[in-house]
């Protein structure tokens, strides 16, 4: 919302600064948004006279001036058609700065004759496009003046953010009001004079669509002419960016921002019967105002004449009804329209007009009688005419309301002291009477205007609530709301800096575990990839339906209706989708061996809420490169690595996993497992990226993956640790190499060997495994080192050896192994 | 008469010095100590030693065979510094030379402002809880008073999915509040939470990401006042960007789910970008009283209880607190920008070992 200072100041007795009154509007919530002065970057033009031009000896379009702008007569030369003897124009001396090109005018010599400054066009002071000649200013401009304070140019702009809950201060009116009421000076009354009508007749009212329109007035002007508006009106529309179309337009469009009160203008000649019926659209087609057309449907409010649709009511008004210089007669409408309606009905039609955004934050329905008879009177000012009755249709709907404030909330609630006497002085200059006071409340009437105080409750309970206790909430609303209201206005015009702050006070003398177990677990996974080596990432939660749909589902259920770009539309299915793709953006700068991981959701239909956390990670291309170990390519065992120390971190036993070759189908199906605890539950999986998704993403490889499922980690148990287990003699090592089949899992061999002799074996570790030219074809090799405890006393040879060969025969039981 | 044994010590003593290395001083050793060494021998003879004498010549052997001990074991230390010596002249490293790489990754900064945000409530009671992206519409909008018409919805830049069941389509959450319903349904009061994590809203340019992350706070009690909104939210900014008299002010807005609402900002100075001084003012957060609606939404009786709320961006704080210029790197997941700005794992945020 823009507004210029003097069109401020017509509403408001002050003598405040600017800064003081732009400080305020954003102290008590009208944000301030920018302020411009288009006179400040004209200071130093100045009005001048041309005390003679005659045509330049050397230059056939050029002429010598010589010009007196005030401190003595100066010579220029200028190349406009129009400078001749004895008129007024605008000077810049040198060293002035030319707003259209910013460059500093210097002295200069032209063709010969020294030219002191320069005569300007509008153009070149930014104020239009007319360059056909110099501004030609009438001849009593005084000589010497500042042209920006001669044409009123010295008029600071100034702009605001109204949030929703505020339609009354889409008007200077109402923000001039809330400056007085936070005490910057006085609103000057408005009290528009009724003018009778001087013949009767001219178009009416019906309302087919109460519920759209519940009351409309209008009023016929014949005998008009409608030309341009006057500078003043033209300046108060311009200043704020918009474009001045004629007389009774202008008039429209001055009510919107000088009272936030829209009004249309019908040129009665162009109507069809004399009738105008609101009612529901029914698919006609419209032509508005700004030239596009628009199908009105039966949720539109259409303002229908004989021949049709001529207003999509309180939007936009139609072109073919629309005035312009030929209007002699005029049909002035104001209304009350249905906010929700006209908010549904813009929205649908993508719509925004200054009409609108007023409408579909509710106006004042008592200034209705009044605004049209300002408008009557301005337009009888500007076109003449004689003026018709008002005629109307509905009636003024019940607006009127009170609302009761106890005193002592403005401090229990909004923790401060002002005043009983402060408070409701606050309120009434906001425009609230009085209607009662004692010592502890007060009530008052809302004004007109002010729809968002003690408004109608709406409420949207959960319907899983008991219905006790949600008729009680409800009751608690409906008793407490309006005095929230009055008691924001309170604390909003002394402004909410004065509240004095208090700390929180203290629950307990230290406080509760902030985080969750869940919580906990995500932290420590974070930090414990982190200190694996691999750099955290946070990447979209969506990405491109054809990448997504190579990890797995991509259903519809989770793909976007409206995304931003065609490339995030889907709901990744896991974190590795959007890593993966953040690896190729890393080898495309030149850096190809990366390790990234991601603490984040994961996509599906069917987990809890649409959604699991994982952490999930990726690395790309060889490990580091250095002079003492040699450099290799990533391979499975390195996300497997991963996954391991992140599974343990977390407090998931190693022991009580298996590990199955059963993949996701996005990773080599021969290169990677899936982790399982259990039958049911799936820990997670690791491998290496399956060949077929990594060239059809183009993904730098080698790479490999591995995703842990934190939902699927069990709480942790709160139980007191088991004792140590620190026997007091030496443990014995031996190993073992055995020849089994290549199908063989290893974990076989090693389950086999730790329960061999659960008591006195204590740790299995696999040390080498053999593939090479000196197995039999289709065997391999397992190096094993058994870890035998002895407890009671230090074991005999014949001990060791008996347990060895227990070992031995538990493994080729389980997995037909021989020992090598 | 002991002209013998002065005769051994010094011929011992001759052959140690000539003794250039451990295995020819071994030799003395055993010439001299051994089973048939010339000390050893003359130790057997004491025998054949007239009785008169004995006593005298057992005590100067016992004198003799500490001397030629504590001289073997001299030369024999001598040596082996000797040989040491000699052998760490050869024993060489260049330290120069680069160690076996060990690589150590780095948190993202909205981890690390997010763990320092949960330090802080946390210390002022607050639990951190979780709540879904996708959401319903009641959650996102209806119980947080902003109706299907209200244009503080078109404010939002909602992404939608695809309707369940006819109903509303769900929505990708344009703000963290869910999170304030879903606590509010299932806890009773007091409550004082901070939930946390991602949002969306369908704008992309230089100041905005179509998924971004905020955190929310809600307290409820029955004493809470717009005083202590202030305090606890002062308290914060203070502690967060770690300047102890950073300067806040609250001014009046509108926020569907709260009433009053205000906008707070910090002290800044707009051209250096340096905080806490320099007369200019930058928006930071919204908050507010939370709306007596939102409460009888979730069955909570606004007579009785009555509180906070407040809402702010992760990356935005993230942003000022560490001087970063760019909205768009921080999902960018580029490996020298992460290596720039991310955190050291082990050093968690704790407020003991500050912030």
């Amino acid at each position: 919302m823009k507004f210029t200072l003097s069109w401020l100041k017509s509403h408001l007795e002050t003598d405040a600064s600017l800064d003081r009154i732009t400080d305020t509007l954003t102290q008590i919530g009208l944000e301030l948004e920018g302020v411009e002065n288009a006179g400040a970057a004209l200071a130093s033009f100045r009005v001048a006279h041309v005390i003679e031009a005659v045509q330049h000896p050397n230059a056939d379009r050029l002429r010598v001036c010589k010009v007196d702008a005030g401190d003595g007569i100066l010579s220029v030369v200028c190349g406009a058609p129009n400078a001749r003897t004895g008129m007024k124009a605008v000077f810049a001396s040198a060293g002035t700065v030319i707003p259209v090109s910013g460059d500093v005018l210097k002295v200069g010599e032209i063709r010969g004759v020294k030219s002191a400054g320069m005569l300007l066009s509008a153009r070149e002071m930014n104020l239009g496009d007319d360059h056909s000649g110099i501004i030609e200013l009438p001849a009593d401009a005084p000589v010497g003046m500042s042209y920006a304070d001669y044409a009123g140019l010295n008029d600071p702009v100034i702009e605001i953010g109204v949030t929703p809950n505020r339609g009354d201060c889409f008007s200077v009116r109402g923000v001039a009001r809330d400056l007085a009421a936070a005490g910057l000076g006085v609103l000057k009354p408005f009290q528009p004079v009724s003018i009778p009508p001087v013949f009767d007749g001219g178009p009416h009212w019906a309302i087919a669509f109460p519920e759209a329109c519940p009351w409309i007035i209008g009023r016929t002007i014949r005998g008009l002419k409608n030309s341009p508006s006057p500078k003043w009106l033209q300046d108060r529309l311009t200043f704020i960016g918009l474009r001045p179309i004629n007389a009774l337009v202008d008039v429209t469009n001055f009510f919107t921002f000088d009272l936030g009160r829209p009004l249309h203008v019908f040129d009665v000649a162009k109507l069809s019967g004399d009738t105008l019926t609101l009612r529901r659209g029914a698919g006609e087609t419209m032509r508005a105002l700004n030239g596009k057309d628009y199908v009105v449907d039966a949720e539109d409010c259409a303002i229908c004449d004989a021949a049709g649709v001529q207003s999509i009511a309180g939007v936009i008004g139609g072109e073919a009804t629309g005035c312009d210089e030929t209007t002699t007669t005029v049909f002035v409408e104001c209304a009350l329209f249905d906010p929700i309606r006209i908010a549904r009905t813009g929205r649908r039609h993508q719509l925004v007009s200054d009409a609108r955004q007023r409408f579909e934050r509710g106006l004042d329905p008592a200034l209705m009688p009044d605004a049209i008879q300002a408008a009557t009177a301005l337009i009888l000012e500007l076109c003449g005419g004689e003026p018709g009755p008002v005629t109307q249709a509905g009636a003024e709907p019940a607006w009127q309301r009170d609302a009761t404030m106890r005193f002592e909330r403005i401090a229990s609630f909004g923790g401060s002291d002002i005043p009983a006497d402060e408070a409701v002085g606050s309120l009434e200059r906001l425009g609230f009477t009085v209607r009662n006071r004692d010592a502890d409340a007060v009530t008052v009437a809302v004004p007109s205007w002010r729809n968002d105080v003690a408004a109608v409750i709406t409420l949207d309970q959960s319907p899983l609530l008991d219905p006790a206790k949600a008729a009680k909430a409800a009751e608690g609303c409906a008793a407490i709301e309006a005095e929230n209201d009055l008691i924001e206005e309170v604390l909003r015009l002394r402004g909410l800096d004065a509240v004095p702050s208090v700390s929180l006070p203290r629950e307990s003398p230290v406080p509760a575990t902030t985080l969750t177990p869940r919580q906990q677990r995500t932290a420590v996974a974070r930090r414990t990839l982190a200190a694996g080596g691999l750099m955290e990432c946070v990447t979209f939660s969506f990405m491109a339906r054809a990448e997504a749909e190579k990890f797995g589902a991509a259903p519809d259920a989770l793909r976007l209706s409206n995304p931003i770009a065609a490339d995030l539309d889907q709901l990744r299915p896991t974190p590795l989708a959007t890593l993966a793709l953040a690896a190729k953006r890393n080898a495309a700068r030149g850096y190809s061996d990366v390790a990234l991981f991601e603490v984040g959701p994961a996509f599906a239909v069917d987990a809890p809420d649409g959604q699991k956390l994982v952490a999930s990670g990726v690395r790309t291309g060889q490990t580091p490169r250095g002079w003492l170990v040699p450099q290799r390519p990533v391979d499975a065992m390195d996300a497997k690595a991963d996954l391991w120390a992140l599974l343990t971190a977390v407090g998931v036993s190693l022991e009580a996993l298996q590990v199955t070759t059963d993949g996701p189908s996005f990773l080599h199906p021969g290169r990677s497992g899936m982790v399982r605890q259990g039958p049911k539950t799936v820990m997670g999986y690791f491998g290496e990226i399956h060949p077929r998704v990594l060239a059809a993403l183009d993904l730098p490889g080698p790479m490999v993956m591995f995703e842990l499922n934190l939902d699927a980690v069990a709480e942790p148990k709160r139980r007191k640790k088991s004792t140590p287990d620190l026997p007091a003699f030496q443990p014995v090592r031996r190993d073992f190499a055995f020849i089994v089949d290549n199908a063989v899992a290893a974990e076989n061999v090693i389950r086999a060997a730790r329960g061999s002799e659960r008591a006195l074996i204590t740790g299995v570790v696999l040390f080498d495994v053999y593939e090479g030219e000196r197995m039999p074809e289709g065997k391999k090799s397992l190096g094993v080192e058994v870890t035998f405890q002895p407890r009671e006393r230090t074991l005999t040879d014949p001990e060791i050896e008996a347990a060895c060969q227990k070992v031995v025969a538990a493994v080729a039981k389980a997995t037909g192994a021989i020992l090598r | 008469m002991n002209d013998d044994l002065e005769a051994l010590k010094s011929s011992t003593d001759a052959a140690l010095a000539e003794a250039g290395d451990l295995r020819a001083w071994d030799a003395v050793r055993i010439a001299v100590l051994g089973r048939s060494g010339s000390l050893t021998s003359m130790l057997r003879d004491l025998g054949k030693t007239p009785p008169e004498l004995r006593k005298d010549r057992g005590a100067a052997l016992n004198r003799l065979k500490d001397a030629l001990n504590t001289a073997i074991e001299r030369r024999k230390i001598q040596l082996e510094d000797a040989a040491l010596d000699v052998r760490l002249l050869s024993e060489r490293i260049d330290p120069t030379l680069p160690p076996r790489p060990r690589e150590t990754g780095l948190i993202h900064p909205i981890a690390r402002t997010m763990e320092e945000i949960a330090a802080i409530f946390g210390a002022m009671g607050c639990t951190v809880v979780d709540g879904p992206d996708v959401e319903s519409d009641w959650f996102n909008f209806g119980a947080l008073n902003i109706p299907g018409h209200h244009p503080a919805r078109a404010d939002h830049d909602t992404f939608y999915l695809p309707p369940r069941d006819g109903g509303a389509p769900p929505v990708l959450r344009t703000h963290t509040s869910p999170g304030q319903i879903r606590t509010m349904l299932s806890q009773e009061p007091p409550i004082r939470v901070l939930v946390t994590g991602r949002t969306y809203r369908a704008d992309h340019d230089a100041t905005h990401s179509p998924m971004f992350h905020q955190c929310e706070g809600l307290v409820i009690d029955r004493g809470i006042t717009l005083g202590h909104l202030k305090g606890c939210l002062i308290d914060f900014l203070r502690t967060f960007f770690a300047i102890s008299d950073l300067p806040v002010r609250f001014r009046s807005s509108y926020f569907p789910f709260t009433e009053p609402s205000m906008e707070v900002d910090i002290g800044w100075n707009r051209k250096t970008g340096e905080l806490g001084r320099g007369g200019d003012w930058l928006e930071i957060l919204g908050s507010g009283m939370v709306h007596p609606r939102v409460l009888a939404n979730c069955g909570i009786d606004p007579r009785e209880w009555q509180g906070f709320a407040f809402g702010m961006g992760v990356e935005r704080i993230t942003m000022l607190k560490h001087g970063m210029a760019d909205l768009r790197p921080f999902y960018e997941s580029d490996v020298r920008w992460l290596k720039h700005y991310g955190f050291n794992p082990l050093s968690p945020t704790m407020l003991h070992e500050g912030l």
